[in-house]
């Protein structure tokens, strides 16, 4: 079996990970730019943040045999502060031509505040005049419903939106088909407790169809599992699903989606 | 599973311990509060208020319960009071005064 994961905080994860995700069949790992569990106190904690994920962590993925990708941004937990919000989005222009930048992200919101909204429309701005794919993070449990309307209502807003450019993840039953009826990507996030499990995510594919979902563990520094991804291959497998269809989800889709980003090519293509 | 089954003997053999655990370990939990005197907290009450969706026959359940639980309000909030977020909308006035 081989995946693609597609959204994994490394920096948070340990070299044990690393190894179990490439025992597992992991072809491609992509880290997008996330709230570090405390708020940074300045524009300088986010340069050397998007230096480890641009410079240090593909370093260490590359000594497990595996590439490393990353997106770049400013996480909506850290978005009520606009002053240090315009100071991290004029640092991120410069990084974007970095070889394992596939665009922004994860933007998106928090708590739905009229400041994260204003520098979600910030980042929408910078992605489409810098041609770059976006990934959205939609919020927590009871915060989500109304911040995915919020989020869909923000992109189509920007003229220069392409919805097949745009992944809104941690969808759920609720949020998949609103994203997914504008023509998005929905990542689907497999998290315990607060997002979604294997047996939840293989629902949704089996109701919704599989053409525009990708799945992710979003392993990150809290209770998460690096290994969620392959680990719903076997609940697919348990089901009937055919080796196939777990190598459309889990390989193709990622890939298909990935690959409208130039930086994103792995060995075996090239 | 055999050749034989069902689908939908499959899905029950494959997951009804499953479910029956989880349902077991709801009603524990709410046994476990109850056991100790106070007001009803907003998250248990919006988890009770949920539970009706599961009694009928109407598809959709998961979406239906992930609704109930969720922020019915449209426009975006003038602040944010917290970063974390507890799983259950809670109306305001229920809000203490801060």
């Amino acid at each position: 079996m081989r995946y693609i994961e597609p959204h994994g905080h490394m920096v948070s994860r340990t070299t044990d990970d690393y190894l179990a995700m490439v025992t597992a069949g992991c072809k491609a790992v992509c880290e997008p730019a996330f709230w570090a569990g405390f708020d940074r106190r300045s524009a300088e904690g986010f340069y050397d943040y998007f230096c480890q994920l641009t410079e240090h962590e593909p370093k260490r993925a590359a000594k497990f045999g595996l590439p490393h990708f990353s997106w770049l941004c400013l996480n909506p937990k850290e978005s009520e502060d606009l002053a240090l919000a315009a100071d991290v989005l004029a640092l991120i222009p410069d990084f974007l031509d970095r070889p394992n930048v596939l665009g922004i992200g994860e933007i998106g919101l928090n708590k739905n505040t009229a400041n994260e909204l204003k520098v979600l429309e910030q980042h929408i701005d910078l992605a489409v005049s810098r041609d770059q794919l976006i990934l959205v993070h939609t919020p927590h449990l009871e915060d989500k419903l109304k911040g995915t309307k919020l989020i869909i209502d923000a992109l189509l807003n920007h003229s220069g939106t392409r919805p097949e450019r745009v992944i809104i993840d941690h969808v759920e039953e609720h949020t998949a088909p609103l994203v997914l009826d504008k023509g998005f990507w929905a990542g689907i996030t497999l998290y315990p407790e607060s997002k979604c499990t294997p047996p939840r995510a293989v629902d949704m594919l089996e109701t919704l169809g599989a053409d525009r979902i990708w799945l992710n563990c979003a392993c990150d520094w809290g209770v998460s599992d690096p290994l969620a991804v392959p680990k719903t291959a076997l609940e697919m497998k348990r089901r009937g699903h055919s080796g196939d269809f777990v190598d459309q989800v889990l390989y193709r889709n990622p890939h298909r989606f990935l690959s409208q980003s130039p930086n994103f090519r792995l060995q075996e293509e090239t | 599973m055999t050749a034989s089954q069902s689908p939908r003997q499959r899905v029950v053999d494959l997951a009804f311990l499953d479910a029956r655990s989880k349902l077991i370990d709801l009603a524990a939990f709410l046994d476990r509060v109850d056991r100790h005197p106070g007001s009803e907290d907003y998250r248990v009450a919006a988890l009770k208020s949920a539970l009706v969706e599961l009694s009928g026959n109407e598809p959709d359940r998961a979406r239906r319960v992930l609704e109930a639980l969720s922020d019915p309000t449209e426009e975006p909030a003038p602040r944010a009071e917290t970063q974390g977020a507890t799983g259950a909308w809670r109306p305001p006035e229920t809000c203490s005064p801060s």
